[in-house]
């Protein structure tokens, strides 16, 4: 074999297994089918649509076009880690797996191979802690930042006193519904209610013996941490029961449209948190005649404008800025995965840069930085009418109790990090 | 009476209710595994599909949509009418059937006489390919399903029984729609039975269950008795995805209902009726029982686990299950 044959088939080589030059790569880790697959199909599509807005608007980021390495994961968490080991070849810059079950998996997973993962609204909520968990980003608010701020909100409504309350929770028997326990035992003493909890075993398809429960207990307010099915079946027998709609709020992944319309009318009054305000925003027009009417939607465009579609669209976009943020910091606008994590970590996201994207107060105002991770952590309420099938916002956005979270996540992460022989600092 | 004694009583009715939804389910293997030795790991499956095909029929949604539209450039998703839920439970039926004749030629006719391992390794393969076949014709997403059927508490009974147990007893509750599924679940299994009973396709069934040989002997077509049996078993799983669907909205969901079938068929027996309805009343009491009397003490959640747990128990005593047929093979 001569030099030149060798040399060809090392290029070869070289240009089959690395990452094209010149693109920006971003995993999406997405569930499409399985028990779960009407709550991710549309967070998905919001996701892969506002990169595709990029490329076909402003030629991606910083004149880098953007490619999307989709990988199904059905909301299994075996699946969503061979999802990982299969994309990361790929030069990705960030992962956001969609699931705390997978994000609990990929955790030191990504602090090895130095990617960094975005966990919006979900995963560990003391990966906060951005000297413990460098590589790992939760903002704009964590589990605990919803527990706080539902109960927050249910504190306006009682003139500031919950004490000789009953709150029930209502949660998927998961990671992921574990997750406000904690929080909400501290609140429980802090505001002197009553806390009682109902695990509910996934997927959630029978759930008589948790209602029965309630119908008998009457506790003055649900609070629900579900998820697929489980948010369907939980609304129908919470009206089925005759429990006031009004008093059942759920987190922030159990307010979007599938949860509610099963249930029809009965649905209605039902309240949950969300992480952002739901209204038709411009840059959704500009999705709808760049990419959707284009052809090049990940959907079919039915999805544009739902609670899903928007929280995937705002996590693209916070991904968008911390990338153009990265190539600032880098002075160059090929990054890698490391200097991605610079980018996510001196992110700072303004009503103003949000109202120059064309979503004006889609979500809070926040900055991270090394020690914060989670960002404002602010959450608001909303209301579905359901005769005119929208989702009514009831408040702004509302803060949660740092002083209660705060040292938790710092409790967490410490015993986290000795666990792990980690030594907390900033990179 | 105290109050306490008495919503254990109401936990007992809900129990049973919920058993009837459960030997739905299990009704539709029984049927096909004591008519074919196979055991249908699709019934699930096609209880979802059969939702889906019904909300698709009843909302004149246009089928493989996505597929039609992509290739064709075309905007098709509605047909621009609907269809009264009475007509579209007819058509799905026929769908049904015709989905029985095509599982049957296309699959299991070509697997006559092979071991009961590669027929049910057959049926996993099936479910899958429902799963998506299902989602192409239809999409992903979560339908509602509205035949009619009322759903909540029937104030009727609660106002009845709200006197038994003083001010902390607020009456018993009874959910309509399980009370409809009761009554549908006893008018399916009556129909059944006296098909099986009092028609010549039924007898033949029943010969082809008790001896594939000795029916074909006499002339009755296995084919078509086979076509038959997972018609039948069709019909059965659109009555469940019906009765789940209105509940929780067709999704894909409805297709783990079947996880709850397995016990039942393991408590009542593979080829019986009767053990598919008691096993159902038997597990769906004893689960909810124990959620609400062990469960808050262990941290609760128990009911998926101890379904498997009493039908564990009932298999030391009767490996057989309470009515199936006791084999015993020497070697």
């Amino acid at each position: 074999m001569t030099m030149k044959t060798l040399a060809t088939a090392a290029l070869a080589g070289l240009l089959a297994s690395g990452p094209a030059l010149a693109e920006l790569v971003i995993p999406d880790l997405s569930y499409r089918t399985g028990p779960y697959g009407a709550n991710g199909t549309p967070f998905s599509d919001g996701y892969q649509d506002y990169f595709a807005l990029l490329n076909a608007r402003d030629g991606g980021i910083g004149g880098e076009t953007i490619r999307i390495n989709e990988c199904e994961t059905a909301y299994n968490t075996e699946k969503g880690v061979e999802c990982y080991e299969a994309t990361k070849g790929d030069a990705p810059l960030v992962y956001q797996p969609l699931s705390t079950g997978i994000t609990y998996q990929l955790i030191p997973k990504v602090a090895a191979d130095q990617i960094p993962m975005h966990t919006l609204g979900y995963g560990r909520t003391s990966a906060a802690a951005g000297e413990t968990f460098p590589w790992v980003f939760n903002y704009p608010a964590t589990y605990w930042d919803a527990a706080s701020v539902a109960v927050n909100y249910l504190l306006s409504e009682n003139g500031d006193d919950l004490s000789g309350k009953t709150i029930a929770l209502i949660y998927h028997n998961s990671a992921y519904g574990k997750e406000p326990i904690r929080t909400l035992e501290e609140l429980s003493e802090k505001h002197g209610f009553t806390l009682t909890q109902l695990p509910v075993d996934p997927p959630g398809q029978e759930q008589k013996s948790q209602w029965l429960q309630i119908r008998r207990d009457r506790p003055d307010y649900v609070i629900m941490w579900g998820w697929g099915v489980q948010n369907q079946v939980a609304i129908q027998e919470a009206a089925n029961v005759g429990y006031p709609m009004d008093q059942f709020i759920g987190n922030w992944w159990a307010g979007a449209e599938p949860d509610v319309m099963a249930a029809g009318m009965a649905a209605d009054g039902y309240k949950s948190l969300n992480m952002n305000r739901i209204q038709n925003y411009p840059v959704l027009d500009e999705i709808r005649a760049q990419v959707i009417d284009a052809g090049n939607g990940a959907g079919d465009g039915s999805n544009v404008g739902t609670v899903l579609y928007i929280r995937g669209m705002y996590t693209a976009m916070l991904a968008a800025e911390a990338i153009a943020k990265a190539q600032e910091l880098a002075g160059s606008p090929q990054i890698t995965a490391a200097q991605m994590r610079d980018g996510m970590e001196a992110l700072e996201i303004t009503n103003a840069r949000m109202a120059e994207l064309g979503m004006e107060g889609i979500g809070p105002e926040f900055t991270v930085s090394c020690e914060n991770h989670s960002g404002s952590g602010e959450g608001l309420v909303q209301q579905w009418n359901a005769a005119e099938q929208v989702w009514v916002p009831l408040t702004d956005f509302i803060a949660p109790d740092k002083s209660v979270i705060d040292p938790l996540i710092a409790e967490d992460a410490a015993a986290y990090a000795a666990e792990n022989g980690i030594t907390p600092g900033c990179l | 009476m105290s109050a306490d004694f008495l919503y254990m009583i109401e936990v007992v009715i809900n129990g049973l209710m919920a058993g009837v939804l459960y030997a739905l389910v299990a009704l539709g293997f029984v049927l096909i595994y004591k008519a074919s030795g196979i055991f249908n790991y699709a019934q699930g499956v096609m209880a979802l599909f059969g939702a889906l095909t019904l909300v698709g029929i009843m909302e004149g949604q246009v089928p493989f949509a996505h597929i039609i539209n992509a290739t064709f450039g075309t905007d098709l998703h509605q047909f621009g009418w609907t269809v009264p839920a009475l007509l579209a439970i007819l058509l799905t039926v026929g769908v049904m059937i015709l989905l029985a004749w095509m599982v049957h030629t296309f699959v299991f006719r070509h697997l006559v006489g092979q071991e009961p391992i590669i027929l049910f390794m057959a049926t996993i393969g099936l479910a899958y390919f429902l799963e998506g076949i299902g989602d192409l014709m239809w999409g992903s997403d979560i339908k509602t399903l509205d035949v009619g059927i009322p759903q909540g508490g029937s104030l009727w009974v609660e106002n009845l029984s709200s006197g038994l147990g003083g001010e902390d007893f607020y009456g018993f509750f009874i959910d309509k729609l399980d009370i409809t599924a009761s009554v549908v679940a006893i008018l399916l299994v009556a129909g059944l039975i006296a098909f099986a009973q009092y028609t010549k396709q039924g007898r033949a069934m029943r010969a082809v269950a008790d001896d594939h040989q000795a029916a074909l002997s006499v002339g009755i077509s296995l084919n078509f008795i086979w076509v038959l049996v997972w018609s039948l078993a069709g019909m059965v799983a659109l009555v469940a995805g019906i009765m789940w669907g209105a509940k929780s909205g067709v999704q894909f969901s409805l297709s783990l209902i079947a996880l709850k079938a397995l016990p039942v068929l393991m408590l009542g027996g593979f080829t019986s009726i009767p053990g598919a309805i008691v096993g159902g009343l038997i597990i769906g009491v004893g689960e909810k029982l124990f959620e609400y009397t062990i469960g808050p003490m262990i941290g609760g959640a128990t009911e998926n686990w101890f379904a498997y747990v009493l039908a564990l128990l009932f298999l030391v005593f009767r490996p057989q299950g309470l009515f199936g047929e006791r084999i015993i093979e020497r070697v």
